[in-house]
């Protein structure tokens, strides 16, 4: 499982804080910790409270990168924000993300395939959230559609089915694990898939029991990537353990800490 | 139209080990060998690099061994008695490129030697040849104690390969052998989750994973060989595909399980060399990088199979 961690994201008050008196430390101690519980790449967003997000988001990369060559999550919905966090990014970049509207795709599906970065492609558009695995395809299958056309490799693209809260869309849940199987059969090559997982856990008094099994039944499904708080070590073993299932690592004894060596 | 072949690109590697130091590394030995580095599976040279060949080691004893078959004691005839002679034939002679030593004679069976004497034995054979040595205790735990950290300081600095290392007997070798710049052979019986374990238990230790030679025990041709192999097969291909746990070179001793093999031992028939010879080509396919052999002609031919295959 390639996880991103989350923590990075303005509209945490400790980030939030640190992005307003630009506070590197925060901001590094935050990476490390992550990097260290596992993540292989760092989610960064301004969040709803910076003024400037075009320079914050420079400036928070700048810092994230003084500490670790881990690959830079740039998380935006705005395509100037992206484009100007890739001009500060030297570690590797995934773009989050694209919609299937045609106006963001047009901008970001070029301007990944320009600076050999990632793309996540979120299963929604300017119409709303998608209400079954039905139109979550047809989105899905838009996305990849845009790539293959503007010859972005797809292996590189990541679909995202949208989580919704549990206590939200219940109904929905089932859709959305399966989405994850039929993303994969989109194309050959097969894009990837991803989550923003701790959507689902939303207002719940649960949380990180409902996020890890959660993850473990995506990850059944065929789910290759997870935004998630690698700080929750509960969440991280059985993200661990359900790869072990799928005989993706080969089992010994202390197989957690022989995962966390790689 | 051409076909296109479908090649794997691996993110993985396996680790190189070095054996035997030069004088300028603190050792005395003439030359070191690699083995391991391969980013790719066996054979397959153009899915990855395989930067260094097989290499085959001539197994000795501290004594004259009473069971080998006359096919192979007769090759080498009053040389067994005298380990040093023994060694000194295989360098000169059979132009071995790094000798495997088994301290057979400190076995609580077969003459219970000390570790003194063997520590002192090892020192002197260092001095006599000059190639690469990998040393190999008796099996029997409470002696390897013993006997191997002695060996390991009668070598300080030259950069052996000592063994073996098992899941319930590994603390007081690796220490050992991390004081003296040894690397470690890591012994699991056809397990390949006990191999995975080891491994973390050994570099836990402080032995990184970069010093430890997998001996993933194997089968003669006709005793378990497909075992081995497929053991093999699911560490390499583990390896290549990033678990550093298990990406580290295998060591085969191929000598000693192919002339156990009843086949083997029939007189006057030359099968005991083939026995050998077939039970090590088939394990270099399934990516043995250091083979520790017994017949001189053995060698020669399975050394030529590696040079054509590499070629």
């Amino acid at each position: 499982m390639f996880i991103i961690g989350e923590l990075i994201n303005g509209m945490y008050s400790n980030i939030g804080k640190a992005i307003a008196q630009k506070d590197k430390a925060v901001i590094q101690r935050v990476a490390l910790g992550q990097v260290k519980a596992g993540a292989d790449a760092l989610d960064v967003n301004c969040g709803p409270a910076s003024k400037q997000p075009v320079s914050d988001i420079q400036w928070l990369i700048e810092a994230i990168q003084e500490v670790t060559d881990k690959a830079i999550c740039i998380d935006s919905s705005k395509p100037q924000v992206i484009e100007s966090g890739l001009k500060a990014a030297k570690n590797s970049v995934i773009i989050n993300s694209t919609t299937a509207d045609p106006d963001k795709l047009d901008i970001l599906v070029p301007l990944a395939k320009q600076h050999k970065a990632k793309l996540i492609g979120l299963a929604i558009s300017a119409k709303g959230i998608p209400r079954d695995k039905g139109q979550r395809l047809e989105l899905a299958s838009q996305i990849a559609a845009s790539c293959i056309e503007k010859e972005f490799p797809i292996e590189d693209l990541y679909l995202d089915p949208i989580v919704m809260p549990i206590n939200v869309a219940q109904a929905q849940m089932r859709d959305i694990i399966e989405s994850i199987h039929e993303f994969k059969i989109i194309s050959e090559p097969a894009p990837k898939t991803i989550i923003g997982l701790t959507n689902v856990s939303q207002g719940t008094f649960a949380r990180s029991l409902i996020n890890r099994t959660f993850l473990t039944m995506a990850t059944a499904y065929g789910l290759d990537a997870a935004i998630l708080d690698p700080l929750d070590k509960d969440l991280m073993d059985a993200a661990i353990t359900a790869e072990l299932i799928l005989n993706k690592q080969i089992y010994c004894d202390s197989y957690l800490e022989a995962y966390r060596k790689k | 139209m051409a076909v296109q072949l479908m090649q794997e690109m691996w993110q993985g590697e396996i680790s190189t080990v070095t054996i035997g130091a030069v004088k300028e590394e603190g050792g005395s030995r003439a030359y070191s060998i690699k083995i391991g580095g391969e980013q790719s599976l066996p054979c397959l040279f153009k899915e990855g690099a395989i930067p260094n060949k097989p290499e085959i080691a001539f197994e000795i004893w501290d004594i004259a061994p009473n069971d080998w078959p006359s096919e192979l004691s007769k090759e080498y005839g009053h040389a067994l008695n005298d380990p040093f002679l023994w060694a000194e034939k295989c360098v000169k002679e059979y132009k071995a490129r790094s000798l495997c030593v088994r301290l057979q004679g400190a076995h609580p069976d077969s003459g219970d030697k000390g570790p003194g004497e063997e520590a002192a034995f090892i020192r002197q054979l260092l001095d006599k040849v000059n190639v690469p040595l990998i040393i190999l205790g008796t099996g029997d735990d409470t002696k390897d104690n013993l006997l191997l950290p002695a060996c390991s300081e009668a070598a300080k600095g030259e950069r052996c390969l000592i063994g073996s290392a098992v899941q319930d007997n590994y603390k007081t070798i690796a220490v050992s052998l991390l004081a003296d710049g040894h690397n470690i052979i890591a012994e699991s019986p056809i397990d390949i989750n006990i191999a995975k374990q080891l491994n973390i238990l050994i570099s836990d230790m402080g032995l990184p994973l970069e010093r430890i030679v997998i001996n993933p025990t194997i089968g003669a041709l006709g005793y378990g060989l497909e075992y081995a192999y497929s053991i093999m097969e699911r560490a390499r291909l583990a390896a290549l595909s990033g678990d550093k746990t298990v990406a580290s070179p295998f060591v085969c001793f191929v000598g000693q399980e192919a002339w156990r093999a009843k086949e083997a031992k029939v007189e006057d028939s030359r099968q005991g060399v083939m026995w050998e010879v077939l039970t090590a080509t088939a394990l270099i396919q399934a990516g043995a990088d250091l083979l520790v052999m017994r017949h001189p002609l053995a060698i020669e031919k399975v050394n030529k199979y590696i040079d054509k295959l590499c070629s």
